[in-house]
């Protein structure tokens, strides 16, 4: 059963609407709480879509995403330490660093298939983490705090309100025009390469630049979500990129959908939703999680968003 | 810097290798012949040091701790074995990874249940507490002389297990070609099994040795899983001996990073740049070690398959 593009634009319009008029409903509801809560839900949202990205349409299984989440949080707060608070300045230099970096680990990493691949990406993850561990200026192990709010001229981000409207515009920007990429001729290149890679360089396409390219997007996009939680939470530390970061983000995407277009999306909410809950009630959230994830990997393989996209957009 | 400075540095490191060797054996058989990347593994020997450091309060003998552990380690692999890992030999490597990682959480949280969230502290035997006198101007822990013994030991047997028992053959063609091994009559779910307990047996004995040298706490697993994994790639997944050079080899540029790197550094750079730089660069040394590696060769040094 093929499902009907009706449905699909139904529900994401649907959601569209409540996220954005969530803020404004907030007060009345008594949810003032979770205005905040849904920001950083939108902000690992962008990460997830970013992994994603690269894990579901590209096939690179990278378990050392939370790097390239960190450094971009990290960039912001270094700066914010340096006197720099301006977001437009902040954000774009996050991206353009976590980019570098996933440039550099993408040109080594790209480089091996398989288990190989998922090891040398977590490697790398873990000589960041230990990297910014050191740095004992930056707070070493505890991490630190921003100097002072994030600044947009014009807009007010210490404003809970503002800020998740900017925030909410970000992610859909990116989320948006990462769509754009994997319906363009590039996207389906790079799917094409998840399917057989061999076949695809026999006819011509460039499969490494293309794997190395849209490592790199993916890893700026995940630097661009560590500056808006860095901005969110006034605090950067180095448990941001420690390996079970990363197998979260991966987390999220297999429980959102792998390679669908709303995976990240559904997953992250499920997923810090789940936690806030779960911490409600018990010290020991992490055992429920666990069989969740179980059962998902066992009998729900496409995940929460595969269940209601029968056949859809993989 | 002294020679037996040195000395002492090379046990630590040939000590520290030997460990990780016992854990990455069990890994590299169970990727090998199931083509299973368990990152579980590492819930294994938290499981066995935990269960030594509790038998070792009941019993106040090491024996003992380090036989229940192993047995009841064995046990739980047993189970996981029969209830999940089984059912994830078919399927791809991202949906093992993730399977084994619920097993992490599920793992840590029933540890917390049952010993609490504090650190847990095993005492040493006692016979083993004091140090030996190895050369004239160098004493040793001889508890750590006795974890280099059993780690030897156990490298040894494995060999000698792999190498020279009709077991050891199965298991060989089981790695080099399983759809040949099943075709010739080799019964692949029983060996699956065997290699499974094996491998989480020998991960307790890490645990119970390691147990009085470090803090038993949940989150230990994760921590030394990461390091074994880097073992298994330096040496090529799958691969006994490549395991073996790998371990030793991380155990080896890991100790003498730590212990060496910062006032090798010296003699080149200023002191303010080397006392920041050098524990920085040591405690990056084995990932960068991993990283030239498979620049050089993308599937380990000893490759297991073709």
């Amino acid at each position: 059963m093929r499902p009907t593009l009706f449905n699909a634009k139904i529900f994401s319009a649907l959601g569209l609407v409540l996220l954005l008029a969530f803020p404004l409903l907030a007060p009345a509801l008594n949810l003032d709480f979770y205005v905040s809560f849904v920001r950083r839900v939108l902000i690992f949202a962008l990460a997830a879509t970013s992994l994603n990205f690269i894990l579901g349409y590209g096939g690179m299984v990278a378990l050392g995403h939370a790097a390239f989440f960190g450094a971009g949080a990290y960039v912001v707060a270094m700066l914010s330490v340096q006197g720099v608070s301006q977001a437009l300045i902040a954000w774009p230099a996050a991206m353009l660093a976590a980019g570098a970096l996933a440039f550099v680990i993408g040109v080594i990493s790209l480089r091996t298939r398989g288990v190989y691949f998922i090891m040398i990406t977590l490697a790398f993850a873990q000589m960041v983490f230990y990297l910014f561990i050191s740095l004992r200026q930056y707070g070493g192990e505890d991490g630190i705090n921003l100097a002072g709010p994030t600044l947009i001229p014009g807009f007010n981000l210490a404003d809970d309100r503002t800020f998740y409207y900017v925030v909410l515009c970000v992610v859909l920007v990116c989320v948006w025009w990462l769509n754009r990429l994997i319906q363009a001729r590039f996207g389906q290149a790079l799917q094409g390469i998840r399917e057989n890679e061999s076949r695809m360089e026999a006819l011509g396409y460039p499969v490494f630049r293309i794997k190395l390219l849209a490592f790199v997007i993916a890893g700026a996009m995940a630097g661009l979500a560590g500056a808006l939680l860095a901005s969110h939470n006034q605090f950067v530390s180095p448990s941001l990129m420690h390996w079970t970061a990363s197998a979260n983000l991966i987390i999220m995407v297999i429980v959102g959908g792998i390679g669908l277009r709303y995976g990240g999306l559904v997953g992250a909410a499920v997923m810090l939703w789940l936690e806030e809950v779960l911490r409600l009630y018990t010290d020991y959230w992490h055992l429920p999680l666990g069989v969740l994830l179980l059962a998902i990997v066992l009998f729900a393989p496409r995940g929460l968003a595969g269940m209601f996209n029968q056949g859809g957009t993989r | 810097m002294s020679s037996t400075l040195i000395a002492e540095q090379l046990l630590n490191g040939l000590q520290f290798g030997l460990m990780l060797f016992l854990i990455a054996a069990g890994l590299t058989l169970v990727f090998g012949i199931l083509d299973i990347l368990n990152v579980a593994h590492g819930s294994l020997y938290m499981a066995g040091a935990y269960v030594a450091a509790q038998t070792m309060q009941v019993t106040q003998s090491f024996v003992a701790a380090v036989v229940v552990a192993a047995v009841v380690t064995g046990l739980v692999g047993l189970v996981l074995e029969l209830v999940l890992i089984r059912r994830l030999v078919i399927r791809d490597h991202l949906a093992q990874v993730l399977g084994t990682f619920a097993v992490i959480l599920i793992a840590n949280d029933v540890v917390k249940m049952i010993w609490g969230p504090a650190p847990m502290m095993m005492s040493m035997p006692p016979a083993l507490s004091g140090p030996v006198q190895l050369l004239p101007d160098l004493m040793y822990p001889a508890y750590r002389l006795l974890i280099i013994a059993v780690g030897l030991a156990a490298a040894l047997g494995l060999y000698l297990f792999v190498t020279r028992t009709k077991a050891g053959v199965l298991v060989r063609a089981g790695a080099s070609n399983r759809q040949m091994a099943t075709l010739m009559g080799v019964r692949v779910p029983l060996l699956f099994l065997g290699v499974f307990v094996l491998g989480a047996m020998l991960a307790a004995l890490a645990g119970a040795l390691l147990g009085p040298v470090t803090a038993i706490q949940t989150g230990m697993g994760e921590q030394i899983l990461i390091l074994v994994l880097v073992c298994i790639v330096i040496g090529g997944i799958g691969s006994m001996r490549g395991a073996f050079v790998g371990a030793l080899l991380v155990g080896f540029v890991d100790t003498a990073g730590r212990a060496f790197l910062p006032s090798l550094l010296k003699i080149f750079f200023l002191p303010a740049v080397a006392s920041s730089v050098g524990p920085t660069l040591a405690a990056l040394s084995i990932y960068i070690l991993m990283a030239v590696v498979l620049v050089f060769r993308p599937s380990g040094l000893f490759p297991a398959r073709g």
